[in-house]
Order: C-alpha cells, then structure tokens, then sequence
C-alpha cells in the first residue's frame, strides 16, 4: 500500500462542502465473525494469518469495495499504521497487531474493513457532516455481499456473535462527532450528557475539565446493540443529534448575545495566531482551530476557503506532519513543522480575512 | 493535571463514559491510554466496566464472581480467561456460559431478543422456527378449543415441518 497518496486526497470523513459544520462526520461500523474459528484474540497466530488470508480475498472480489487495497499489520512501519489511525481507517488496537491482521480500503478510503481487530470483521464507512443512514447503508451493502461468501457466527436469538458481548445482536455501533464549543463555553454540555446517558447513548468527550481542552469535538454513539434494529438506531441517533445541534446554535446565540467581544477577539485572536506562529503544539492548534471554526460559522472571520479546518485537523496530526515532511520528527520539531505547515495553508486560503458578514 | 494511571505525566486525553446515567471522567496520559486499550475514536467498552476493568478501580464488577470453572468445548476458554480479558473465545463460548452472560447481556442492553438484520442463510431457518412456534401456538389453541380436526391438521403440519420436507401447506 502507498500510504503517500493519503497526503494528498481529503480523509473521506471530512468534507469542505459541508453546510453545517457542528456536525463534523457520521460512522458507522459492523462486527462480523466467522463461525467455526476462534475469534482474533483467542485464536493463534497461525490461525488468524489463515483467516486474513481468507477475508482478504474475499473482500478483494467484493465490488461495493471499488478498487481496493489491502495491507497487512506486518508490512507497515509504525509511522504508516499511525497515519492510518489518524486516518480513523484502523483503530488503535490494531495498530498493535502484527502477522494475520489487515485492513482493505475502497480507493476514497470511504469504506473500509479491518481484519482481526477484536472480531474477524469491522465493516466501517465514514461520512462527513450528519449522514448516519448513508454510511449504514454502504456497510450494509458491503456485509450483504460478504455473507455469500463467509459464513457469520449467528444466534437467532442474540444475533451476530462478537468477542466482546457489548457487541452482540446488530453489532453496530453509529457514532457522529460535534464540534459544541457554544455548549460548552456556555457550561450546558454536562445537562446534555447526562441526558443522552438515560437515553443510553455513549458520550466520550475529547474536550478537557471544563476547558476546550481538546477542540470541544466529542462523540456521541449507540451504547446498546440487542435488541434494537439498525434503522431504529440509525433513525434515534439522528434525531438526538439534531436536537443537540439545535441546542448548540441556541447555545452560540445567548454567547453572542451576552459576550459578542469576547467571541470576536477568540476568532480574531485564532486567526491571528495561526496564520502568524512558529511554533504550535497539537493542543494548542486543537483549540485554535476550534475557535477558529467557529468564527466562521458565526461569520465573524470569513476564508475563501473554509474547509482548509478540516484538512489541517487531520493534516496537523503528528504522523501526517512526519510523512509530509518525509522523516521522523521529535516533539519540538512537529511543533515548528505544524506551525508552518498551518501557516502556509491558512494563508492559501485566506484571501479576504476579517470582514464582517452579516 | 496529571495522569491517573501514572499519576507522573501530563494527562491529555479525557474520557468521559455514560454507565447508566453515571457521568465518569477519566483522565489518562497517551501512553497509559494507549496501554488499557482506549480507543479514542470508539466507544470504551462497557464490558470493561461491568466487569470492573474499566478506568477506574472504584467501579464494581456486576458479574456473580462465585460460578464453577467451567470451560467452552469447543475452544477451551476457562471461565478465568474471559474474566480477565473480557473478550470470548469463540461462537460456542455464548453457549458454553451462557448462565453467565445472560444477566450480562441484560445489564448491558436490557433486550434479549435479537432485532435488525439476519444473514441470508440463517433467514429461513430462522423464519421457519418462529412458523414453528406460531403452528405449535396453534395447535395448543386448538386442542383447548377441542378443535380436534383442526389440531389434527395441524399436527401433520408440524411433523412435515420438522422432517424437514416443508411443504408448504397453503391450505385456505
Ligand atoms: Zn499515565
Ligand atoms: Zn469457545
């Protein structure tokens, strides 16, 4: 696999087309077994480097996956697998494994399916903005097509049957990540956590004690998988999510009502420390670029190009930064490569910076 | 604020987990992150806290802890090993403890009965086991009623269907 190209097309989860960008991208994965074999961490190297063998192949021949590629844990670096993580293409477990364990991509990364990871199958598809029934859809097209093939470890009663048991029945987990800086500079993202907890929605948040620590993006996903249908939880996710983005943008007005000085000067103030510093830590572009989107989307700061945010989201991750730059790098040396890098993107696309929209 | 693991380095990565209606943050370094097995982009599991591997130590395993040792047939997996990993050997292990992962299951999904899509292969054996259940719903009804024709009929119906020859009767 030629993980260069990743440098150059957009992650398939991050569009500069989306209308909304509270919603930032929708997932949605499926855990598939095989049914006579051990799964992954139980059963012996031997047996899982026959299984991926096997489901390589498989899912080589299947067409919803145009032109794919495969690539198994053995043959990539470390700096490779973490690329692929940031990517979201393989989690962080698998980055761990090595022989029989893999992973086959779709060429625009839209789809893909880790093999061995903690089930024989994930079946992934990631979609930018709110687009949870799109990505159902293609994974369920994807699994409809493998099942000729394979033979899935099946319950009647429990459904499909998984490593761990909080995967049983569907063995779906839909997830969407926001981006609520107004909830929680307006200190409401608590109240709304511990109302999707009852609801039993999963919220993981990447946002640190009560600061933006981490870009306000969070996570909110389907805990629960027996006993609800894939539509039912396609369709309950979705409405949730829009009632938190409608929570959200109320959120962004009372701010802008009550502190519109202070929203403009963390816009301005983002923008201007972007597009000018020479050193940036990940956290410190995290939050900047957090403040940043959220000027534009008040229309306080205006880019010709607004999407550039999500590039540099993936883009400024640290393997991103080292394969751009073609060499390892130490923590301080990303530093000044992702100012730079930061630099220069902003500057492509920001020809008409601060005027006021209305 | 520093890790909670190591309680040395920096925490940069904040885990906030919904177990029903409990808020819990976790605060975790990259690397001792890294070690428990977070993913930062899925959900943790919620095995990992039922069974009192999560995060945190305070949490309490659900799981009754005093069951015999007993292990899968088919793949030899000890009750122990699952207790530890929290992961299942193979298919037959939801057999194999059953006794075990029934209340489990329950806790974490409250459902018991499987919705949403069934393979290809499995649909008609599975379908023709719920037309099983209804014609034996049927014929309780029937004899009930002291409809003994109609019981009879139906009888024939349910040996044709478990002797696999599934005529289908499409009788009225
Ligand atoms: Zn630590
Ligand atoms: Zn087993």
């Amino acid at each position: 696999m030629n993980t260069e190209r990743f440098l150059k097309q957009p992650s398939a989860w991050l569009s500069d087309k989306q209308a909304d960008s509270i919603t930032v991208s929708s997932r949605v994965r499926l855990a598939r077994n095989r049914k006579d074999s051990a799964f992954p961490g139980w059963a012996g190297e031997e047996e899982c480097d026959r299984i991926w063998q096997e489901l390589r192949e498989v899912l080589l021949a299947c067409g919803t996956l145009k032109k794919p590629d495969a690539v198994s844990m053995a043959d990539l670096s470390t700096l490779d697998k973490q690329l692929l993580f940031e990517r979201h293409l393989i989690s962080r477990e698998q980055m761990e494994r090595k022989k029989g364990s893999g992973v086959v991509l779709r060429d625009d990364e839209s789809v893909a399916a880790m093999v061995n990871e903690e089930d024989h199958l994930r079946l992934q598809c990631i979609r930018p903005g709110l687009d949870i029934g799109t990505a159902w859809e293609a994974v369920n097209k994807l699994d409809s097509e493998i099942e000729k093939t394979v033979d899935y470890a099946f319950s009647p009663k429990i459904g499909y049957l998984t490593a761990c048991p909080s995967n049983v029945g569907t063995g779906m987990r839909a997830s969407v990540m926001l981006h609520v800086p107004g909830l929680v500079l307006m200190n409401e993202i608590n109240a709304v956590v511990k109302g999707m907890a009852k609801i039993g929605l999963a919220v993981r948040g990447l946002w640190g004690e009560g600061s933006e620590a981490t870009g306000n993006m969070f996570q909110v996903s389907n805990q629960m998988t027996l006993g609800e249908g894939e539509a039912d939880i396609v369709r309950n996710l979705e409405q949730i999510v829009l009632e938190i983005v409608e929570h959200e943008k109320n959120a962004r007005l009372r701010l802008f009502e009550r502190r519109e000085d202070v929203v403009r000067d963390h816009a301005g103030r983002a923008l201007g420390i972007l597009s000018n510093a020479h050193i940036l830590t990940t956290k410190e572009c995290l939050d900047l670029l957090s403040d940043l989107r959220l000027g534009i989307d008040m229309g306080i700061v205006t880019l010709e190009r607004p999407g550039v945010i999500n590039d540099l989201l993936i883009l400024t991750q640290p393997a991103h930064l080292q394969k751009l730059e073609g060499r390892k790098l130490k923590a301080e040396e990303r530093d000044i490569a992702r100012a730079l890098l930061v630099r220069s993107r902003l500057k492509a696309a920001n020809k008409k910076s601060d005027k006021k929209q209305s | 604020m520093k890790c909670e693991v190591c309680k040395n380095k920096e925490a940069t990565i904040h885990l906030t987990q919904v177990v029903d209606g409990v808020v819990k943050k976790v605060h975790l370094c990259e690397q001792c992150a890294a070690k428990s097995g977070f993913d930062v982009h899925g959900p943790m599991s919620i095995t990992d806290i039922l069974l009192g591997m999560g995060g945190s130590e305070t949490e309490q395993p659900v799981v009754p802890t005093k069951v015999p040792d007993r292990s899968c047939p088919r793949c030899h997996m000890r009750r122990v090993d699952f207790k530890k990993t929290g992961r299942l050997g193979c298919p037959a292990c939801y057999e194999a403890f059953e006794d075990q992962l029934s209340p489990l299951l329950r806790v974490m999904h409250r459902h018991e009965q499987h919705k949403g899509k069934i393979p290809e292969r499995e649909r008609e054996h599975v379908q023709s086991s719920n037309e099983l259940k209804v014609l034996k719903e049927r014929l309780d009804k029937a004899i009930e009623d002291e409809n003994y024709e109609e019981a009879a009929r139906l009888r024939d119906m349910i040996q044709a269907f478990r002797s696999g020859k599934k005529q289908k009767k499409s009788a009225s």
